[in-house]
């Protein structure tokens, strides 16, 4: 019998019995997809019609004044529809469950960015649709539920065990162990069994095919180093996919949280906190304890809070190829207020992840070198989380005076 | 050896009963007194699950043991001395279920053998099919322990096969779709499938998931070997106390 989907030593399809037969065939239609010409062509199409792609980079002039060490970019992921990268990975999803005749959809969601991005590729190609998002994450993430029920999405809310992104994981596998002959599971990040890492990393390669192509065309040179955030990794193994070859520095910035000393943070690949483990179906660094128990994660941002990471990722750092540094909740919001205040762009908390590591080296680097972040997403529609985090009085008050507003 | 003992006993009874517990659930002490009254009731054979943070082939029941579990405080270490302690205590075969990280992290050769050592008898992994078992394999098969494998109603009979040869003790045939604890309907199309997987191994046939009386056991008695009950004995123990153990299982068993 075949091992499936190793990077190295990381990977996998730990699959209940039950799942094997349903993973065969998406692996099948994947490959079928992936050797097929056409359907990259459709993709694309497609991705430029519903969405906005390509996205632009923008050249962050300000910043790199402020700095005054290498040139800033920014991959402007946020201007896609949905505001973030999400979306690259669900509509090529969905169009493989278009082609296996499947009626329904299931996701989870952290941030709630992939849910959205789900049901909205839902209401396009008429697939039901219901997502799993830990009870923390509802709450803190109110605006997308709303967003999601309105596009005709049922969302469900996971009472179970830390009652975040992983639980949702869990809860969706388990919808999809019941429901597979009619539902595909929209796995949101480049983690999970084989061929979910490959198969998410190759519809957000469109990030790195782009960026690439974008810089040589304004530039005509590569950056030296790119920065991405890594919660599963699927936005930073978009973007670095369009560099491997290349003799470019790629930088992955995880949630330092508290701090990377604290206990408190979901920091897998830059921290000594994590090791090896297989769950969820796949073998990586996880975040648990030394029986093998998962351990709660913290971040600012719920689309970084999750305890394991892409196995292609594990790899990338065994192998020396990515650095992996941490950007703490302070950090971050530091980055995010600044980068507004000077360029007029609003980053997603997990997106300022990236950011905030890149501020913090480009002074270091020489005024010919170029830097480009992946903004993976839009922030403004973090309006609560972000108000939040700035303390900001006025906001407060707004609530405050909307919420008398209900009662009355 | 595993089997040995499945067939003997079959040679006096028409199906076997396997009940499930899930380690630490509701505490240490519960779970021994739960073994207990198991035993005396005339149980053949027993899961003993390790509680897992992830138990993604768990429904509700299951889930939400493993957590409580866990939230006591119930470590892995004594998990195993709870497996020694009854292997020790109670004349029949135990197995551990649990989900594969719990064996990766302790040593997946330190963990085998220990469950030698402690006499267990074998062990099922949901989570671990057998391209990944190799490791796993070479371990259970040194100590001459059963490495117990799982069949669904979506297994080919060419995997049935494959699955076959380096499966021991008895196959697990799950009988539908989804998650442990969920309605089983007991018709014909189970009695098909308990064919089509006895025509694709010699080993005994253990059929689980939604098996929760005596009807749903008689049902299975000349199809299945083993008739497997898991969600329900909790329900049992949640909904009326350890006590109402022992008459829960004598008339399933009678």
């Amino acid at each position: 019998m075949l091992k499936r989907g190793y990077y190295g030593n990381f990977g996998g399809a730990f699959l209940p019995e039950i799942l094997v037969a349903t993973f065969d065939e998406l692996e099948g239609v994947y490959n079928q997809a992936r050797n097929d010409p056409l359907f990259w062509q459709d993709y694309e199409q497609l991705m430029s019609s519903y969405s906005c792609r390509p996205t632009p980079i923008t050249d962050a002039q300000n910043l790199t004044r402020h700095f005054g060490g290498a040139r800033i970019f920014i991959k402007r992921e946020d201007l896609n529809h949905t505001g973030a990268h999400k979306a690259n990975n669900v509509m090529g999803q969905g169009l493989l469950v278009k082609r296996m005749g499947k009626t329904r959809v299931i996701a989870e969601t952290g941030a709630g960015q992939h849910g959205v991005a789900t049901a909205t590729m839902a209401a396009r190609f008429g697939f039901d649709c219901t997502i799993y998002m830990g009870e923390v994450d509802v709450e803190r993430q109110r605006p997308n539920v709303f967003w999601m029920e309105q596009l005709g999405a049922t969302v469900v809310p996971v009472t179970d065990g830390t009652r975040i992104l992983k639980d949702a994981i869990n809860e969706a596998f388990r919808d999809w162990v019941t429901n597979m002959d009619s539902t595909h599971y929209v796995l949101g990040t480049a983690c999970g069994p084989h061929p979910f890492p490959e198969m998410v990393s190759w519809f957000q390669s469109i990030v790195g095919k782009e960026a690439r192509r974008q810089m040589l065309e304004r530039e005509g040179r590569l950056p030296s180093r790119v920065f991405a955030c890594v919660g599963g990794g699927s936005n930073a193994m978009g973007i670095f996919s369009g560099f491997f070859d290349d003799d470019v520095e790629l930088v992955g910035v995880e949630a330092a949280g508290r701090g990377l000393d604290s206990g408190e943070h979901a920091s897998r690949l830059c921290s000594g906190d994590a090791s090896v483990g297989v769950a969820q179906g796949y073998k990586t660094y996880f975040l648990q304890d030394g029986d093998g128990q998962m351990r709660e994660t913290h971040s600012i941002a719920a689309g970084l809070d999750y305890v394991g990471v892409s196995p292609i990722l594990s790899d990338l750092k065994e192998k020396g190829r990515v650095r992996f540094e941490g950007a703490t909740d302070r950090e971050v919001i530091e980055a995010l207020r600044l980068t507004m205040k000077k360029e007029g762009v609003i980053p997603a908390l997990e997106s300022a992840h990236a950011f905030a590591r890149a501020f913090k080296e480009a002074p270091g680097m020489s005024t010919d070198e170029i830097i480009l972040i992946n903004q993976s997403g839009r922030g403004d529609k973090d309006i609560f989380t972000i108000a939040d985090a700035f303390d900001d009085p006025k906001w407060k008050q707004f609530i405050i005076a909307k919420a008398k507003q209900y009662h009355a | 050896m595993l089997e040995t003992y499945i067939r003997s006993r079959l040679a006096e009874k028409k199906i076997l009963l396997m009940t499930h517990i899930v380690i630490g659930y509701p505490t240490l002490e519960a779970s021994l007194e739960i073994v207990r009254s198991m035993v005396e009731a005339g149980v053949d054979l027993m899961e003993l699950q390790i509680p897992f943070s992830e138990p993604i082939a768990d429904g509700p029941v299951i889930l939400k043991a493993n957590q409580a579990a866990l939230a006591n405080g119930v470590t892995v270490d004594q998990c195993l001395d709870f497996g020694r302690r009854v292997a020790r205590q109670f004349p029949i075969p135990f197995l551990y279920m649990t989900y594969y990280n719990i064996l990766f992290k302790h040593g997946v050769d330190r963990f085998a053998d220990g469950m030698q050592a402690a006499g267990l008898q074998g062990a099922i992994v949901p989570d671990l099919p057998p391209e990944e078992a190799t490791d796993y394999l070479d371990a259970m098969g040194r100590n001459e322990l059963s490495p117990i494998f799982i069949y669904s109603p979506t297994t080919s009979d060419a995997r049935m096969n494959t699955i076959a040869r380096v499966a021991a003790g008895f196959v697990y045939c799950v009988a539908r779709k989804g998650v442990t604890g969920d309605q089983t309907e007991f018709s014909q199309q189970i009695g098909d499938y308990l064919g089509r997987c006895r025509a694709a191994t010699h080993l005994p046939l253990a059929l689980g998931f939604g098996v929760k009386d005596k009807a749903d056991v008689d049902f299975l008695a000349g199809k299945a070997d083993i008739a497997v009950i898991g969600s329900q004995t909790l329900r049992v123990v949640e909904n009326h106390g350890v006590e109402a153990m022992a008459n829960f299982i004598r008339q399933i068993v009678n």
